[in-house]
């Protein structure tokens, strides 16, 4: 998938993943793509909770290399 | 949708009690939410420009894991506590969790609001010089005013 910016969370853990990745997105125009990867497994739960409660949409997540792999197109 | 509100009570000055309303604040804040925390009695310690006075002990912290099994008596000697408090920051260090320090600083510049007990400041003499400068200070009342208008409320 197509990206305008990324992420990489490898190695934080929580809250770290989630208020950087809100940090991430403050820059960003609507309707672009953050690729955010995390290797913290709370983040699978995490980043669906902060999608659906800042209306940011998450439209894909997965795993790659081993690494949680989460597309945020911002709101 | 109206902004949700968090208020937390921060009672408690030792660095595994200070975790959560730190944590909880700063993911809240990056949530959108509107944070306080009403910082009192042992929790006025978490306001210090310098955290290092933030320590644990595994002294009635019965649960906490240890590398050996430690008898309280030998829990109880002298510089046990700074050992203890040094071996809980290296691992939270090596597994990517966040210091005290980095946790307050985005609760800070993402505007959760600190509030300090006027009462327990006097009670036990705190200079507010030795705390940060982004603190309210005030009572009950004004905590129970944003509290009554709050989505989720914890005493911690």
């Amino acid at each position: 998938m197509e990206f305008n910016k990324e992420f990489d969370a490898s190695g934080l853990s929580c809250p770290l993943p989630i208020v950087r990745t809100k940090k991430a997105l403050a820059d960003m125009t609507s309707g672009q793509v953050l690729r955010v990867v995390s290797t913290d497994p709370g983040s699978v739960c995490d980043m669906a909770a902060f999608a659906e409660q800042t209306g940011n949409t998450l439209l894909e997540h997965g795993s790659e290399n081993n690494k949680f792999v989460f597309f945020l197109k911002k709101a | 949708m109206a902004t949700k509100k968090m208020a937390l009570i921060a009672t408690k000055g030792t660095l595994d009690m200070a975790y959560p309303p730190f944590i909880l604040a700063s993911t809240a804040a990056a949530l959108g939410w509107d944070v306080q925390i009403f910082f009192t009695f042992y929790g006025l310690q978490l306001l210090r420009k310098d955290l290092d006075c933030i320590k644990i002990s595994p002294l009635a912290n019965p649960a906490m894991p240890m590398p050996v099994p430690m008898p309280v008596m030998v829990q109880m000697l002298p510089g046990m506590e700074s050992m203890a408090t040094m071996m809980m920051k290296n691992k939270m260090k090596s597994k990517g969790v966040a210091s005290l320090q980095e946790l307050r600083d985005i609760c800070l510049e993402s505007d959760v609001k600190f509030v300090a007990c006027q009462m327990t400041v006097d009670l036990f003499e705190f200079e507010t010089s030795e705390f940060i400068k982004d603190v309210e200070y005030g009572g009950a009342a004004t905590f129970m005013k944003f509290a009554g208008e709050s989505d989720v409320c914890l005493f911690i």
